[in-house]
C-alpha cells in the first residue's frame, strides 16, 4: 500500500451549510403548548375511565356484555357525559340558565348563569399567587416546597393585621394587611433561602420542615392567642376596612379585587424577571451557577432573595383568600393550594402567562368538581386524580411523546425544576 | 484482498445541515488511518454511523467484503468495531480487570465472577501489544494515559480489529501521546486496524499511514504523510492558505499589572493545589504557564478571579491587594477571564448570544439604568460585536447552545475583549477548537498583548504556549517548576519539565515555588 501521491479530489462544491433557523411563531407558540394541551386530553380520558369504573351501575351493565352490548356502552357514554356535564355546567356556565337570562333579562337569573364561572375565578385566584411563587423559585434554581407553610402564615398575619386594627380608612388598612401577608411569607420562605445560602442545606427539606412549624403554630394561634370569643376555635372577623372589594352585591359571587391583583402581580413578575437586571440575576444563577459566579453575580444573596420573593407570592395567596373570601381562619383552612402550585408552576411552564393560564385550569377543575360530586354522585376525588394525571404527563412527557407520536424536541429549557439533592 | 472496511456514499442529514455528504472510506488491515478535519467537518457523525449510533440516510457500510446494517453500538462490537471516545467510559471505583470485564464478565460455578481468568486475559493482551497496565489497580488512582490503556484493552478485550479512536490525544502529556503512538503501531503491525480521528496535523503526520481530510461534510481528500506536509493538510481542511506560525513582534514589557506572592489554594477536595507560586506578569507580556491538567493551573486561575479564595499569599492586580476581592470587584478592575470550561462557566447555554453577550456588563450602562434593562441596546452591541468578532449565528437571539464550539468561544471572547481590560486571563482558550479558529483567537489575543494588556495564558498545549508566550512557566504539583524564554527550551524539554524531571542545564527556581524574577 503505497500510494504516495496525492490523490486530492477537486474540492467540493460550496455547500449551502445552514445555521439552525429561529421557527416561525405559531410553531413555537404550538410547540410550548402542545404537551399541557395534550397532557389535559389525556388526563381527561382516562378520567373518564375512572369515572366508569366507580359507579357499580355502568359496571352491572357489562355482566349482560355480549348480549346487550348497546345498553352498556350507553350506560358508559350517559355517566362520562353526566360527570363532565356537571363539571362543566358547575365550573363554567349552565347553558340552560344562560339561555334562560338571556331571554328574560332577569338580573337574578343572570346572577345564576354568571356564578359558577365567576366562582371559578374565585378559586383561580390563590393558584395564581401560589403558581408565580413557585415559578419564581423554578427560575432561580429552586425547588420551594414550602409553599403552603407560607401560604398559612401569609394568612394569618393578615387576618391579624385585619382584625386588630381598628378605625383606619381602608386605602392604608387594607395594603397594610396585604404588607403584613407578603411580609410573613417572605420571612418564612427566607429562612430556608438563608440556610441554604449559609450552610448549604437543600431548601426542599428545609421548606418541608418549615410547613409543619407553620402548620402547628397556626393550630396554636388560632385556638389560642387568635381565637375569637367563643366555643369554635376560630378567629375573629376581619375589619371591613381590610377587605377586598367584592364586584357583585349578590353573596354568591364572590369574586373580588384580588383577582385583578393576582393578573396585575403576574404581570409585574413577568416584568420583574425578563426586564430587569434584578431578574437577569435570579434567572442566570437558575440556569447555570457556575457562569453567575464567574460573571460577578452573588449566587448566595440571589438564592435568599428568590426565596423571599417566592415567599412574599405564596404569603398573597393566603392573604386574597383571606381578605377577600373568608374573612376569618380556622384551624387546617387551606386546602392544599400551595402544594397544588408546584404542579401548576410545572403546568405553566414556570412562565407567569402560563401560570395564569394554569392556574385558571386548576381553579376551574376545583371549582366544578364540588358540583360533580353534588348533581352527578361523582367523588372529588376525581378530580384529584385527573389533575395528578396531569401533572404525571408532564413531568414525563416521554409518555405522551409515545402516545401521540410527538417527535422530540432538544429543549434548552431554561428553567431547572429539580437539580441534584446537594449539589 | 479486499480492504478490511469499506464506507461507500455515506450520507447524514440532520435539519438545516449536512453533516455527511456521499463520504467514501476505506481501511485496510493493519492501516492506521486519520481522519482529520475542523470542528463540524461530520468526523463524528460519519463514526457514528459506523458505529450504529445513528443510521445513514444513504450509502452503505461494507465489512470484510459482505455489506452490513448496524444498528447499535452492540451490533458494532460483535462486528469486531470499538470505539474509544474522547470521554473515558470507565467506572473509577472498580479495578481494571472489573472495569475491562463489565458487560462480558467471565462466571465461575454459575454465579461468581472470575476475575482471575479475567486478569490472565488482560496480562496476556497487554503483553502481546505492549499495553502496560496492572490489572488489579483501581482505575481512580490510574494516570489518564493509563485509563487511555485500559479503554483499548477494552475493546481488544471484546475481540475488536477495528479500533475508533476519538481524539485519544486530547488528554494527554507530549510523553503520554508519544507512548500512545506506539502502541498504534504495535496494533497495526498485528493486524489491527485503527481509525485515528483528530485535528491535530503534527500527530497525524507521526503516525498515520493514509490520512482522509474532511471539510464541511465532504471528503476533499486522502493523502500520506509522505506526499503532505502541515501546510498542505491545514489548507485542505480548512479551505484556505493557514499560518500557522502566529505572527507577532518581541514583547515591550511595561509596568507589572499582575502580582501573585507564595499563593496557596486548596481544591474540592481540600487538597493543597497551589503550593506557594509567585510571579508577575507585566502590561504588554504574555505569561504562558504550561502544564498537564491538574497540576493546580484550574484552582490558580479560580484563585486570580475571586472564584476560589487562596488560604494564604497576596495577589496584587495594579498595585492593589485583591487576594479576597470577589468576582465582580475583580471584573471591575479590568480582569477579563476566558475561563477553561467555556459551557460550564463561560455561558449560559439557555441564554441567547444578546444576553451572553452582556453576562457581566449587564447592570451598566448603556445596558441598564437602575434595574431596567435595556433589551434594545444589548441588542444593537451584540450585533456589532457579532460582526466584529464574526461569530457566526443566524440572530443574536438564537440560544447560544446551537452555536459550534469555536463560535461560543467566540463570544466569550467578544464579551471579554470588548471591555477596556488591564489583565487577561486566558485558561485554555483555544481547548477542542479547530484550525481557523485557533489562527483567530491566537492573533487577538497577540492583538491585546500588543495594545498593552497583560496576558496570563493556562494551557496544557505546548504548541500554543510556545506560539504564543514571551516567558514560560511550567507548573508541576501545585508548583511553578522552572519560567523560561521560548527560545531557549524545546518541545521536549518543556514536556520532561511538566511529568516532573529536573532539566540539566536548563535554569530552574532550586523549590521551584520561589518568585521568579522578570528581567
Amino acid at each position: 500500500m503505497s500510494e504516495a501521491e496525492l490523490k486530492a479530489k477537486p474540492a467540493p462544491r460550496p455547500v449551502e451549510v445552514k445555521a439552525p433557523q429561529l421557527p416561525p411563531l405559531w410553531q413555537r407558540v404550538w410547540r410550548t403548548i402542545s404537551l399541557p394541551i395534550l397532557s389535559i386530553f389525556t388526563a381527561l380520558v382516562l378520567g373518564a375511565v375512572f369515572i366508569v369504573l366507580s359507579d357499580v351501575n355502568v359496571l352491572a351493565t357489562y355482566q349482560n356484555f355480549p348480549n346487550a352490548p348497546g345498553a352498556a356502552l350507553r350506560a358508559t357514554w350517559d355517566a362520562i357525559r353526566l360527570a363532565y356535564g356537571a363539571l362543566f355546567t358547575g365550573s363554567v356556565v349552565d347553558p340552560a340558565i344562560l339561555a334562560q337570562a338571556l331571554r328574560t333579562g332577569d338580573p337574578a337569573t343572570w346572577s345564576r348563569a354568571i356564578q359558577p364561572f365567576a366562582e371559578s375565578l374565585v378559586a383561580t385566584t390563590p393558584y395564581i399567587f401560589a403558581g408565580l411563587a413557585l415559578a419564581l423559585g423554578f427560575r432561580c434554581g429552586l425547588f420551594n416546597i414550602g409553599a403552603e407553610g407560607q401560604l398559612f402564615v401569609g394568612a394569618l398575619a393578615s387576618v391579624w393585621v385585619g382584625y386588630s386594627l381598628k378605625g383606619l380608612p381602608a386605602v392604608i388598612h387594607l395594603p397594610l394587611a396585604l404588607g403584613a401577608g407578603a411580609l410573613g411569607g417572605a420571612i418564612w420562605a427566607g429562612i430556608p433561602g438563608l440556610l441554604k445560602a449559609k450552610t448549604g442545606a437543600h431548601e426542599v427539606i428545609t421548606t418541608i420542615m418549615m410547613n409543619y412549624i407553620a402548620f402547628r403554630l397556626s393550630d396554636y394561634l388560632i385556638t389560642g392567642p387568635m381565637k375569637r370569643p367563643g366555643f369554635v376555635p376560630v378567629t375573629p372577623f376581619v375589619q371591613e376596612s381590610a377587605r377586598l372589594l367584592r364586584f357583585f352585591s349578590d353573596p354568591n359571587i364572590r369574586l373580588h379585587a384580588g383577582f385583578l391583583l393576582a393578573l396585575a402581580m403576574a404581570a409585574l413578575v413577568w416584568w420583574f424577571l425578563f426586564k430587569t437586571t434584578l431578574g437577569f440575576e435570579i434567572r442566570t444563577v437558575g440556569a447555570n451557577p457556575n457562569a453567575a459566579r464567574y460573571a460577578g453575580i452573588s449566587v448566595t444573596r440571589n438564592y435568599v432573595f428568590a426565596m423571599a420573593l417566592s415567599g412574599a407570592l405564596a404569603g398573597l395567596a393566603g392573604t386574597v383568600q383571606v381578605l377577600g373570601v373568608d374573612y376569618w381562619l380556622g384551624q387546617a383552612f387551606s386546602s392544599g393550594y400551595g402544594f397544588d402550585s408546584i404542579a401548576l408552576a410545572l403546568l405553566g411552564k414556570s412562565h407567569p402567562l402560563g401560570v395564569v393560564l394554569a392556574a385558571l385550569l386548576f381553579g376551574t377543575l376545583r371549582n366544578g368538581a364540588t358540583r360533580m360530586q353534588s348533581t352527578a354522585r361523582i367523588p372529588v376525588d376525581i378530580i384529584s386524580i385527573v389533575q395528578a394525571l396531569v401533572i404525571m404527563f408532564i413531568a414525563a412527557p416521554a409518555i405522551i411523546r409515545a402516545i401521540y407520536r410527538v417527535r422530540a424536541e432538544r429543549e434548552i429549557g431554561e428553567a431547572v425544576f429539580t437539580r441534584g439533592w446537594g449539589k | 484482498m479486499p480492504p478490511v472496511l469499506e464506507l461507500r456514499g455515506m450520507t447524514k442529514a440532520f435539519p438545516g445541515v449536512l453533516a455527511n455528504d456521499h463520504i467514501d472510506l476505506t481501511l485496510e488491515e493493519g492501516e492506521i488511518h486519520a481522519l482529520l478535519g475542523e470542528n463540524g467537518a461530520g468526523k463524528t457523525t460519519l463514526m457514528n454511523l459506523l458505529y450504529g449510533l445513528y443510521q445513514p440516510d444513504e450509502g452503505e457500510i461494507i465489512l470484510r467484503g459482505q455489506p452490513v446494517d448496524i444498528h447499535s453500538p452492540s451490533d458494532a462490537i460483535a462486528m469486531g468495531i470499538g470505539m474509544v471516545h474522547q470521554h473515558f467510559m470507565l467506572v473509577p471505583v472498580l479495578t481494571v480487570t472489573e472495569n475491562v470485564m463489565l458487560g462480558v464478565e467471565s462466571v465461575r460455578n454459575g454465579i461468581f465472577l472470575d476475575r482471575a481468568a479475567a486478569a490472565q486475559r488482560i496480562r496476556a493482551i497487554s503483553q502481546q501489544y505492549g499495553l502496560e497496565v496492572d490489572p488489579d489497580a483501581y482505575i481512580k488512582d490510574l494516570p489518564v494515559g493509563v485509563q487511555q490503556r485500559v479503554e483499548i484493552i477494552k475493546l481488544l478485550y471484546r475481540h475488536a480489529d477495528i479500533l475508533i479512536l476519538d481524539e485519544p490525544t486530547a488528554v494527554l502529556t507530549p510523553q503520554e501521546a508519544e507512548e500512545l503512538f506506539k502502541v498504534m503501531r504495535s496494533l497495526a503491525a498485528q493486524g489491527k486496524s485503527i481509525i485515528f480521528i483528530t485535528h491535530k496535523l503534527k500527530e497525524v503526520l507521526a503516525v498515520a499511514d493514509r490520512i482522509t481530510v474532511l471539510r464541511l461534510g465532504r471528503v476533499v481528500g486522502t493523502t500520506t504523510p509522505q506526499a503532505a506536509d502541515e501546510g498542505t493538510l491545514a489548507r485542505m481542511m480548512v479551505g484556505r492558505q493557514v499560518i500557522l506560525k502566529v505572527q507577532k513582534k518581541p514583547a515591550q514589557p511595561g509596568d507589572v499589572v499582575l502580582s501573585v506572592r507564595d499563593l496557596l489554594v486548596l481544591d474540592d477536595r481540600l487538597q493543597l493545589a497551589v503550593n506557594g507560586v509567585s510571579f508577575e506578569v507585566r502590561a504588554g507580556e504574555i505569561l504562558g504557564i504550561a502544564g498537564v491538567q491538574g497540576n493546580g493551573q484550574t484552582e490558580l486561575v479560580e484563585a486570580l478571579t475571586g472564584l476560589r479564595p487562596p488560604v494564604a499569599g497576596h495577589v496584587t492586580i495594579l498595585g492593589e491587594e485583591m487576594t479576597y476581592a470577589s468576582p465582580r470587584a475583580i471584573i471591575e478592575k479590568g480582569v477579563a477571564h476566558v475561563p477553561e470550561d467555556r459551557q460550564r462557566d463561560g455561558l449560559v447555554l439557555s441564554y441567547p448570544v444578546a444576553d451572553n453577550l452582556v453576562l457581566n456588563t449587564y447592570y451598566v450602562p448603556p445596558f441598564a439604568t437602575g434595574i431596567v434593562m435595556h433589551e434594545e441596546a444589548i441588542l444593537t452591541a451584540a450585533e456589532e460585536r457579532v460582526r466584529q468578532f464574526d461569530i457566526r449565528t443566524p440572530s443574536v437571539r438564537v440560544p447560544v447552545a446551537n452555536l459550534s464550539g469555536g463560535n461560543q468561544q467566540k463570544v466569550i471572547v467578544a464579551r471579554e475583549f470588548s471591555r477596556p481590560i488591564r489583565l487577561l486571563i486566558a485558561s485554555q482558550p483555544t481547548r477542542g477548537l479547530d484550525v481557523g479558529s485557533i489562527e483567530y483567537i491566537h492573533n487577538r489575543i497577540i492583538a491585546k498583548r500588543d495594545e498593552g494588556t497583560a496576558v496570563l495564558l493556562v494551557s496544557p498545549e505546548l504548541d500554543e504556549i510556545m506560539a504564543l508566550a514571551d516567558r514560560i512557566a511550567v507548573m508541576y504539583r501545585g508548583r511553578l517548576v522552572a519560567v523560561l524564554p521560548p527560545a531557549e527550551v524545546t518541545k521536549e524539554q518543556l514536556g520532561l519539565l511538566m511529568a516532573g524531571a529536573t532539566l540539566d542545564g536548563g535554569r530552574r527556581t532550586d523549590d521551584g515555588g520561589q518568585p521568579i524574577s522578570t528581567p
